[in-house]
C-alpha cells in the first residue's frame, strides 16, 4: 500500500472528543425544567448518577430544543403528520418528549411515573456536545454514526423515528445554531 | 440561443446483460482515454455531472457516466415483470464489462464509488488485464452494517425519504447546502426497492474479505480514495483493505464523505486530479513505450 495522500494523524477519528461542557446560553426552560440538572427531581436522583459540568450543558441544550424548534417553521412541517411519545438526551438523563404535529408540546425529564414512549433515542454527553458542535469530528457528525461507534442507542418501536429519520436528525441538531455558521 | 448549454451529451445503448436486452442511459464528454463513472447504490449517473463537465479532464479523457439499470434513465429491462430486483456481484461484473465492451471501449479507466467502488475491487480480481486503471472510492472489502436494510422497502415507510434521511449523515457537515441537497434528491427519486436491492450486493454477495490479495496492481493500477465522514465505508475499511494489496494507492479525502464527486466537486477535484494526472503520464508512458 502506498499512500498519495493521507492526514496528518490518521487515527483521529478514533479518539474519542475531549469531554468538555459546551457553552450555551440560558433559554426558556419548558415546565418542570427550572433547575434541572442542577437539582433535578427526587426520582432522578435516586437512578442517575450525579450530572457533572458536561452533563448539566447537555441538559440544558436539551431543555432548549423546543424553543429552537418554534423558530424553524419548515421543520415544523417536515414533522406535520408526527404525533409522538419519545424518549431522547443523554443516556443517565433523557427526557419524556411529547411530539404533536411535529411541535414539542412538552418536554419532561425522565423518569415519570409509568409514562410510556415508542422509541428512546440516547447518547453519551460527550457525543452530543460533539454532535453539536458547527462542524462535528468524523464519526460524531451524525445520530446513526453515534450508534455504529456505540455512543448512542436506539430501542423500542423504531417506525415513528424511521419515517421521519430527517427531522429528528434535524430536531436534534438545533442546538449547532447557537454555535457559529459552518463556513462552506 | 441564449441559455448555457452543458458540454456533455446523454444517449442510449442497447447492451445485453445475462442474455436480457437492456437499455442503458449514459452521458458523456471529452476525447482521448475512455473513463467509466459508476453511480452510488439508489442514485444514478448525475452523480457524475461536475467531472462530466469538467474542461480540463475532458481534454484528455473521455469520460462516460451511465444508469445502471432500474437507476435513473435505464428502465428495467423490458420482460421484467416485478420480481424484487437484486443486484449480485456478477450481474454488476456483467453490467459494466458489457457496457465497455457495448461502446468498444479500448483499455477504459472505471472509477466507481460505493458499492461501485465495490465492484471495481472485484473487477481488479477478476478481469485486471481488461482495463488500464481502477479507481475505488469509498471502497472496501467488507463494511460493517449499521442500519437494517428492511426500512427502505415497505409500505408504510416513504422510500424515498428514508433513503435520502438514511444517507444524508454520510455527506460531510462542510459540504455545500446546495451540493447537499442535489445528492439527497437523486436518493429520494430512486424507485421502490431499487436501493435495497444494491445494498444486496453491497451488504449479502458482494463479501471481498479473503479475496483482495489476489489483485496485482502490476497488471492495473488500482487507487482508493475514501472521505473522512463516511462512517458506512471508513478510512479504516479502506486502509485494511488497501494493506493487503501490494501497489494499491491509498488517499484519505478531509472534509469529505460518502459522495465526494457529488457532495463537494470542487475539493473532490483537488483528490482526483493527482490521480487522473498518473494515469494520463502512465497511459502515455506505455504508448510511447509501445511506439519504440
Amino acid at each position: 500500500m502506498t499512500w498519495l495522500w493521507r492526514p496528518a494523524s490518521p487515527k483521529r477519528t478514533l479518539r474519542r472528543p475531549d469531554v468538555r461542557a459546551i457553552d450555551m446560553p440560558d433559554r426558556t426552560v419548558f415546565r418542570s425544567l427550572a433547575n434541572l440538572g442542577i437539582a433535578g427531581n427526587a426520582c432522578l436522583k435516586r437512578i442517575t448518577s450525579a450530572p457533572n459540568a458536561t452533563d448539566t450543558a447537555v441538559i440544558r441544550a436539551f431543555a432548549g430544543i423546543p424553543a429552537l424548534l418554534e423558530q424553524a417553521p419548515a421543520l415544523i412541517l417536515c414533522g406535520r403528520t408526527l404525533d409522538c411519545e419519545c424518549l431522547l438526551g443523554p443516556i443517565d438523563h433523557p427526557f419524556h418528549v411529547s411530539i404533536r404535529g411535529g411541535r414539542i408540546i412538552d418536554l419532561t425529564p425522565a423518569p415519570v411515573l409509568m409514562r410510556t414512549w415508542r422509541f428512546s433515542y440516547r447518547a453519551s454527553p460527550a457525543a452530543w456536545a460533539e454532535y453539536w458542535q458547527p462542524a462535528p469530528r468524523p464519526g460524531w457528525h451524525d445520530l446513526l454514526a453515534l450508534t455504529k461507534r456505540e455512543e448512542a442507542t436506539l430501542e423500542g418501536d423504531l417506525h415513528p423515528f424511521m419515517t421521519h429519520l430527517q427531522y429528528f436528525k434535524d430536531v436534534l441538531a438545533l442546538p449547532r445554531l447557537q454555535h457559529s455558521v459552518v463556513p462552506a | 440561443m441564449t441559455g448555457y448549454i452543458e458540454p456533455m451529451l446523454g444517449r442510449y445503448v442497447h447492451v445485453e446483460i445475462d442474455r436480457e436486452m437492456h437499455r442503458i442511459y449514459f452521458e458523456e464528454n471529452g476525447a482521448g482515454i475512455p473513463l467509466v463513472c459508476l453511480h452510488t447504490a439508489g442514485s444514478d449517473g448525475r452523480q457524475w455531472r461536475h467531472l462530466l463537465a469538467d474542461q480540463e479532464f475532458t481534454k484528455t479523457f473521455r469520460i462516460i457516466a451511465f444508469d445502471m439499470p432500474w437507476h435513473g434513465k435505464s428502465n428495467p429491462p423490458a420482460n421484467w415483470t416485478g420480481e424484487e430486483y437484486r443486484l449480485t456481484t456478477a450481474r454488476y461484473t456483467q453490467t459494466v464489462r458489457a457496457f465497455c465492451k457495448a461502446l468498444m471501449l479500448d483499455k477504459p479507466v472505471v472509477m466507481g464509488c460505493s458499492i461501485g467502488g465495490r465492484i471495481v475491487l472485484n473487477l481488479a480480481i477478476d478481469h485486471a488485464a481488461e482495463f488500464r486503471a481502477l479507481i475505488g472510492l469509498e471502497a472496501a472489502d467488507f463494511q460493517a452494517p449499521w442500519y437494517d436494510t428492511s426500512w427502505l422497502h415497505r409500505p408504510d415507510v416513504h422510500g424515498g425519504e428514508v433513503c435520502a434521511a438514511l444517507v444524508s449523515g454520510l455527506i460531510a457537515p462542510q459540504s455545500p447546502e446546495s451540493s447537499r441537497r442535489e445528492t439527497l434528491w437523486a436518493y429520494m427519486q430512486g424507485g421502490p426497492g431499487v436501493f435495497k436491492g444494491d445494498l444486496y450486493f453491497y451488504r449479502v454477495d458482494g463479501d471481498l474479505r479473503g479475496r483482495v490479495e489476489n489483485i496485482d496492481t502490476g497488471v492495473c493500477p488500482l487507487y482508493l480514495l475514501t472521505g473522512e465522514y463516511d462512517f458506512s465505508c471508513t478510512p479504516e475499511d479502506t486502509m485494511r483493505t488497501a494493506a493487503a494489496i501490494d501497489g494499491a494507492s491509498v488517499t484519505i479525502m478531509e472534509q469529505l464523505g460518502h459522495f465526494p464527486m457529488s457532495e463537494n466537486p470542487d475539493r473532490f477535484r483537488r483528490y482526483i486530479a493527482p490521480v487522473l494526472d498518473r494515469i494520463l503520464k502512465q497511459s502515455t508512458f506505455t504508448k510511447q513505450g509501445e511506439h519504440a
